[in-house]
């Protein structure tokens, strides 16, 4: 049978698949396979039901995450059985009800998806045996009550509603995490079933207020305690049927359900009783005043959830076993008459078209079924005997007037019979108001009864609703067993029964009942005097918080990231200066070890053009030319150092590279403005200047720190050195490092340096295509350019070049194992010879001229060199393993090969296709310009008899067509 | 020779070479080619995931040359699990891209994908500082490529701070790792581990100034405050299958600190102990607050989303600042968690701006668009993972982080930063959600002007004429069955995760492995 508690929990979850699809074919149907799901779930618990009756406990165990301690296990008590009988059966009545209720224009298949939903999250609740899957329900049930308070979407109080509604069970629900995690850290386990045998143990813990506090916060703000009780009323924005179930018949007894099953480990102590007791008092006395002042049945009705809500919490607060017991019946009754109640207010609203209590009255002739309902169900929520609220507001008032509050013998009993007398006014004008009374002629609707199939569902309860208050003997077999559970341990003696004799509580209950009628005979100018009094609109505080919350937010976060990168890269500065400054406050290094070199005259020099280029960078940045020069002066300056300190691949390779960006920079500036305007003030130039300094004297001093000492190991390039030939097969050291040692670096930098190209290639085909283009048609094509684009000595002299400059570029390459040079110089060295032929003669002109697409040169390279590392596993080796050896072709000398030399070829036809292709993009937006495209290696041609004459210069010369 | 390791490396930088020499103008081909490798991919890793599990640590020796001298790829199980999840992510970000036509409408959409993948695994796979150095350039131009694809201006302008912003973080990693050569003359990361481990007392500066340098760059990548400036209009800019991927770019800075700071600087290592944990502690939670604020101030979808990712980093980098087996166990899982709900929150982002014409992703309620309901319960179901509700694994993975820093120093303060900050996204989310999806726009009201930059440009493929919307929606709904198969396997997950963080906490196996390879 234990296999039956998964089922019981999944089927609501499996169910909720059906009705979006059966709605497909009709109302009727997707109501029906709702209830089928529901009905088969209840029709198991029923076979589980007799078992638990008899005492046994129903145990089921699948392992989640072990590890944490989130287990699958759920457990049926008598408690978790009257609640999953409550949820089930009351569900399968709101099917029926809601089935009569939706109108033709909601989607009901929606509906009752969500409505199942919630069931499976609820059923879930009350079967978990682990306080964590507990969890996972709770916040389901926050989540499945969002949707379907915000069920009628166009409604502003619906969406209003749901979102408060959420919030505010979501923070309790959020507390309760870390209340529970506490919780079973001090139990030792997250199983309810181990947890209840560590009482004692939790209640001595030093985390029990903590645990306590944070558990019951998840608790009250579920079931609507004061002060977090707002909610509730505004969740009635919701169609009638969830009201009924969620807000007062199942969802809003979570918090109750999650006290009523810890309480035998929480209670008992002193924090336990004031706070939930106190509570609880509370809670009821508000609810009870502020539903006698409303005028919508249904706030009512809400308020009076509250209230009774307040009374049950209360009740467990007491902590004597006798209140547990009455809190179990009272929970039992009150889901009975509720129900229904709000059953009926879905009938009144359905029928009459309003549920404003000033525009109804005498509806019992119109409405005599609803009227026999509405009436039963009331008085047994004022606490009239022989209905089943009288029997449980009486044990209340008993347990009452046996607690002392603060020392105080009369304050519990006296607050109890105020809220009881507020809440039989309520019970009463809801008859009163609302049925009695004249039959007026302006009701919205034609107020008549429904059809049996809506009121079924509430009549069903009342019946209930008498049957117990006329015969408790019935209620009580379920009683015990759910109050067993609770108190887990040995019940008091009691015996449910309508007469206890002439008992303090009689007494209170007659107070109550007379000074409600009193109350309700003086409703009216109560109510006017209640208007007139400045009260919290817990709404308008909560909204206020809301938007206040989310203006903050927005403005904190928005002036945060403003989108300024000059800001975000003074707060990178500065945090990299901070943190590097506070790294080393905490040990710093020891005496320098190296002796300083002496000052020479060359490196000085150097070191001045250096320092002279960088400073008239700064002062002539707003100069692009300008700065592109001085750039290059420095590239040059680094270039030469590189030179001095005998590193000549580097020096060659940072000099190739000068050239290259220099050129293709240059190209770039034509769609750039001539300077750079001023944009900040001058503040703000100073604090960037200030960090930039900052930032340079860093980096300054972490160099120093570093070059002061030695290396505190061997460095691993003594390795480099001596293996450079052995196993490389290269005498250059640093070229057999990119190809070989380091290969893996290469082939990776030579990706990246093709993915920019394609990048810079994709980013100008989308600009040029969008806005950017359209701007630059719009700039047309520079009217201070020179008037000879493609001089003569320019062309001749390229082209005398070019043979030397690719021979140049083999050599290199050639060498480049041995000798200074390699690959990627070479690439650079041709991509210049390229360069100077496109810049001589026009991009188009050179373009027609070469035949391999820049796009297949980058990506050859990059497969060649993959294909090079690849090959290496033919020969059983790693990728990018090297093999070399000697072949002599006549007539030639011997001469040695490599693999690296293949890579090495893919590392050239990267960086040769790289340059081109930027080249080819920067073309592309000069064409888009309108810049002609000629079709002669030069303008100015003597040996051409069409050759246009020299313009004339000066921005006034023609336009080339 | 097991060579099996490299292939997710150089796989697709062969395909994605095939692609521009071949197929430039032939999108189906490139297609075609793009799926299919990456479900090869996907396949391989998968079975180095396998190969892993056994807890036995593979090197690579590139070139044949021994560690420390020649660079290494080194697979053990953490490098499995970050590889199996981006080849994941990649085949579900490709299916989106083709069934929402995002790849038509710029050029090299798959070429740059697939490096951006090379860069990717090979940044989780190499043992080598400087090698994870040049992954990191690897995957920042490709990335800044896919960031500004199909332009528009907004989009540009982002993709340059995204670009400027990453290359200042590349220019702090070169001065790191020369700081950490000057010192230790090697740059495998085992052997970084063995003459650390044994630094005298005199260069203990230098080390503390490289470490925190090395946390600094990582920090970037990962969104951690506040070098997190970048993200969030990158992040709501980018394309939206490009912000899907990027879910997992910001777990490769988590990645790396994570692996630098239990191999390298171990929380053992004294000259770096009490530098570490406590840094990224804070800036984990003000990245973690930052980020849910982020979500409730969000003026448009792009943005909400964009914070999420910050706030999920956040509460990432909280467990990985434990510093304990069991906090990054935690922080793995959530590592797992993060990249597949960020990637369901960025395309159900994207499907809102499609299918919403004008009104794109702004909080405005607009018309009810298509397929409003699948899209609705898409968000729904993408807010409850990132808000960490269950019972997707955001909330299995709040658990667990939670129940792992329950003895850290700072405990009460996290689990209430958290927890606080969880109820922050709720509202937000419920604000966001329910102006989108349920308030009917006023009558008469005028659509507002068209957001530029967070879709196509004019003239190129729009939304409403998506190719294949089965497609894009299949893969939104498979990314949120993960995200829930995620918290129902969490058992077994965490179990495998247990065995990788404890292999994380033992580092003599992995720095044996690699410096005694031969």
């Amino acid at each position: 049978m234990d296999i039956l508690l998964p089922v019981i929990a999944a089927l609501p979850f499996l169910g909720a698949l059906l009705p979006g699809l059966m709605i497909r074919a009709g109302r009727a149907t997707c109501a029906s396979y709702t209830a089928l799901s529901s009905g088969l779930a209840f029709l198991l618990l029923l076979i589980c039901a007799p078992t638990v009756m008899q005492g046994e406990v129903l145990h089921f165990r699948l392992d989640w995450l072990p590890a944490l301690g989130l287990n699958v296990t759920f457990m049926l008590d008598g408690l978790g059985l009257l609640f999953a009988g409550l949820i089930i059966g009351i569900g399968l009545l709101i099917i029926l009800y809601a089935r009569y209720y939706l109108s033709h224009d909601d989607p009901m298949g929606q509906f009752y998806t969500y409505l199942l939903l919630f069931q499976g999250a609820m059923v879930g609740i009350v079967l978990s045996d682990n306080i964590l899957l507990l969890l996972v329900f709770w916040e389901l049930t926050s989540l499945s009550s969002f949707l379907l308070i915000g069920y009628w979407t166009h409604l502003p109080e619906g969406r209003q509603g749901a979102r408060m509604a959420l919030t505010v069970t979501g923070l309790g629900g959020l507390a309760m995490i870390a209340g529970m995690l506490i919780l079973g850290n001090i139990a030792g386990s997250y199983d309810i079933s181990v947890i209840l045998t560590q009482g004692e143990a939790i209640r001595d813990s030093e985390m029990y207020v903590p645990a306590l506090l944070l558990i019951l916060l998840g608790a009250f703000t579920k079931s609507a305690q004061f002060p977090f009780h707002f909610w509730l009323p505004h969740a009635m924005a919701a169609p009638t049927p969830v009201s009924a179930y969620l807000h007062s018949a199942t969802m809003v007894k979570a918090g109750l359900f999650l006290m009523a099953r810890l309480w035998p480990v929480l209670s008992g102590t002193p924090e336990w009783f004031y706070i939930v007791a106190t509570t609880g008092l509370v809670t009821m006395i508000i609810g009870a005043v502020i539903a006698l002042f409303k005028d919508d049945l249904k706030a009512l009705l809400a308020f009076s959830t509250v209230s009774h809500l307040g009374l049950i919490t209360m009740l467990l607060g007491f902590g004597t076993k006798m209140a547990a017991v009455a809190a179990v019946f009272h929970i039992i009754n009150h889901a009975t008459f509720k129900a229904a109640l709000f059953m009926t207010a879905g009938i009144i609203d359905h029928e009459a078209h309003s549920r404003d209590i000033k525009r109804l009255g005498g509806l019992r002739r119109l409405m005599p079924v609803t009227f026999v309902i509405a009436t039963v169900a009331s008085l047994s929520m004022a606490g009239i005997p022989l209905l089943n609220g009288f029997l449980s507001k009486e044990m209340m008032l008993e347990e009452a007037v046996h607690t002392v509050w603060m020392g105080s013998y009369y304050m519990m009993p006296a607050l109890a019979t105020l809220g009881a007398l507020f809440s039989v006014a309520y019970s009463f004008r809801y008859i009163v108001h609302v049925f009695l009374g004249p039959v007026r002629d302006d009701y919205p609707g034609h107020p008549h009864d429904p059809g049996f199939g809506m009121w079924a569902a509430p009549a069903l309860l009342v019946v209930a609703v008498v049957a117990i208050g006329v015969a408790p003997f019935l209620a009580e077999p379920l009683v015990r067993t759910t109050a067993h559970a609770v108190i887990g341990g040995e019940l008091p003696e009691f015996h449910l029964k309508i007469w206890h004799g002439v008992t303090p509580a009689l007494f209170l209950s007659g107070t109550a009942v007379i000074g409600g009628a009193v109350l309700l005979a003086a409703h009216a100018p109560l109510m006017r005097g209640w208007l007139a009094a400045p009260r919290p609109e817990a709404k308008v505080m909560f909204d206020a918080t809301a938007r206040g919350a989310t203006r903050l937010s927005g403005w904190l976060s928005d002036s945060m990231h403003n989108g300024s990168l000059t800001r975000f890269a003074a707060i990178f500065t500065i945090t990299v200066v901070a943190a590097g400054l506070w790294a080393w406050g905490g040990a710093g290094i020891g005496a320098p070890e190296r002796t300083m070199l002496p000052i020479r005259a060359l490196p000085a020099v150097g070191w001045l053009v250096l320092i002279v280029s960088t400073g008239c960078l700064i002062a002539f940045h707003r100069n692009r030319l300008l700065a592109l020069v001085l750039l290059a002066g420095v590239g040059l300056s680094v270039s030469m150092a590189f030179v001095y300190l005998s590193a000549p691949d580097l020096a060659l390779t940072q000099i190739s590279v000068e050239v290259v960006t220099i050129i293709l920079l240059l190209l770039a500036l034509n769609f750039l403005p001539k300077t750079t305007p001023i944009e900040s003030s001058t503040m703000r130039r100073l604090r960037d200047a200030a960090l930039a300094i900052v930032g340079g004297v860093a980096v300054s001093a972490l160099t120093y720190a570093i070059l002061i000492r030695d290396f505190a190991f061997d460095s691993i390039s003594a390795f480099h050195l001596a293996n450079s030939y052995k196993g490389g097969g290269g005498h250059n050291v640093v070229n057999v490092i990119l190809v070989d040692f380091r290969g893996f670096d290469t082939y990776g930098e030579i990706t990246v340096l093709g993915i920019a190209a394609l990048v810079i290639f994709a980013l100008t085909d989308t600009v040029l295509r969008g806005p950017g283009g359209r701007w630059l048609v719009r700039w047309g094509a520079g009217t201070d350019e020179a008037g000879d684009r493609h001089p003569l000595m320019m062309v001749v002299a390229t082209r005398v070049m070019m043979p030397i400059a690719l021979l140049v570029g083999v050599y290199i390459f050639l060498r480049g194992h041995n000798e200074p040079g390699g690959g990627f110089i070479a690439g650079l060295v041709v991509a210049i010879a390229l360069l100077m032929q496109y810049m001589a003669s026009g991009f188009a002109w050179a373009e027609a001229r070469q035949r391999t697409p820049y796009h297949a040169l980058i990506a050859a390279g990059v497969l060649i060199a993959s294909l090079t590392g690849v090959g290496a596993w033919l020969a059983g080796r790693p990728f990018l393993t090297s093999d070399y050896g000697y072949i002599t072709l006549p007539p030639l000398e011997k001469f040695e090969w490599a693999t690296a030399m293949g890579f090495d070829l893919g590392v050239f036809l990267t960086v040769v296709g790289a340059v081109m292709l930027a080249l080819n993009s920067l073309s592309s937006m000069a064409r888009r310009r309108g810049e002609t495209i000629n079709i002669y290696p030069m303008d100015i041609n003597p040996e051409r008899p069409d050759s246009p004459p020299p313009p004339p210069t000066g921005p006034g010369g023609e336009k080339e067509t | 020779m097991n060579h099996w390791i490299i292939v997710p490396v150089v796989l697709p930088a062969i395909l994605a070479s095939v692609m521009v020499l071949s197929m430039r103008n032939e999108l189906t081909l490139q297609r075609i080619f793009s799926v299919t490798g990456a479900l090869a991919v996907l396949g391989i890793t998968i079975g180095l995931g396998m190969q892993a599990a056994s807890g036995q640590i593979q090197v690579y020796e590139l070139g044949n040359w021994p560690a420390p001298f020649g660079i290494v790829l080194v697979l053990d199980r953490l490098s499995a699990l970050m590889a199996i999840l981006t080849a994941f992510l990649a085949v579900a970000v490709l299916l989106y891209a083709m069934g929402t036509g995002w790849d038509t409408r710029g050029k090299h959409f798959h070429p740059l994908m697939h490096f951006q993948l090379m860069g990717i695994f090979g940044a989780f796979l190499t043992g080598d500082a400087f090698n994870l150095f040049v992954f990191f350039e690897v995957l920042l131009i490709a990335s800044y490529g896919l960031m500004i694809h199909a332009g528009g201006t907004m989009r540009l302008r982002a993709g340059l701070q995204y670009v400027v912003y990453n290359l200042l973080g590349s220019t702090l990693f070169l001065f790191a790792l020369g700081t950490l050569y000057g010192v230790t003359g090697t740059l495998n990361m085992a052997d970084l581990a063995v003459r650390i481990g044994e630094i005298p007392a005199d260069e203990a500066g230098l080390v503390r100034v490289g470490a925190i340098l090395l946390l600094l760059v990582f920090s970037i990548k990962a969104a951690l405050l506040p070098l997190h400036f970048w993200l969030p209009e990158t992040y709501a800019r980018a394309p939206a299958p490009v912000a899907a991927l990027f879910a997992i770019m910001t777990k490769v800075g988590a990645y790396a600190i994570i692996r630098v700071f239990t191999l390298i600087f171990g929380p053992d290592l004294s000259a770096t102990a009490s530098l570490i944990g406590p840094v990224v502690n804070v800036a984990a939670l003000l990245t973690l607050t930052v980020g849910m604020i982020g979500i409730l101030g969000a003026q448009n979808l792009g943005r909400l989303a964009a914070f999420a990712a910050i706030a999920s980093m956040g509460t990432l980098l909280i467990a990985v600042a434990g510093f304990t087996p069991e906090a990054t166990s935690a922080a793995l899982y959530y590592t797992m968690h993060s990249t597949l709900g960020g990637a369901l929150l960025f395309m159900t982002v994207d499907l809102v701006r499609e299918y919403r014409g004008a009104w794109a992703g702004s909080l405005l309620p607009g018309p009810r668009m298509a397929h409003h309901g699948m899209i609705a319960t898409l968000f729904f179901g993408a807010a409850i993972a990132t808000a960490g509700l269950p019972p997707l694994s955001g909330f299995v993975g709040k658990l667990i982080v939670l129940d792992a820093l329950r003895d850290a120093p700072q405990a009460a303060l996290i689990w209430a930063v958290v927890l606080g900050t969880s109820l922050i996204a709720v509202l937000g989310f419920a604000q966001a959600g329910s102006t989108v999806f349920w308030k009917p726009a006023p009558v008469g009201a005028p659509a507002p002007e068209p957001q530029e930059g967070t879709t196509a440009p004019s003239g190129l493929p729009q939304a409403s004429t998506h190719p294949a919307p089965a497609l894009a929606f299949s893969v939104v709904f498979g990314l949120l069955f993960a995200v829930a198969g995620l918290a129902a396997l969490a058992g077994p997950v965490t179990g495998y995760l247990a065995q990788t963080s404890a292999q994380l906490f033992a580092p003599d196996a992995y720095i044996t492995a690699v410096m005694a390879a031969r």
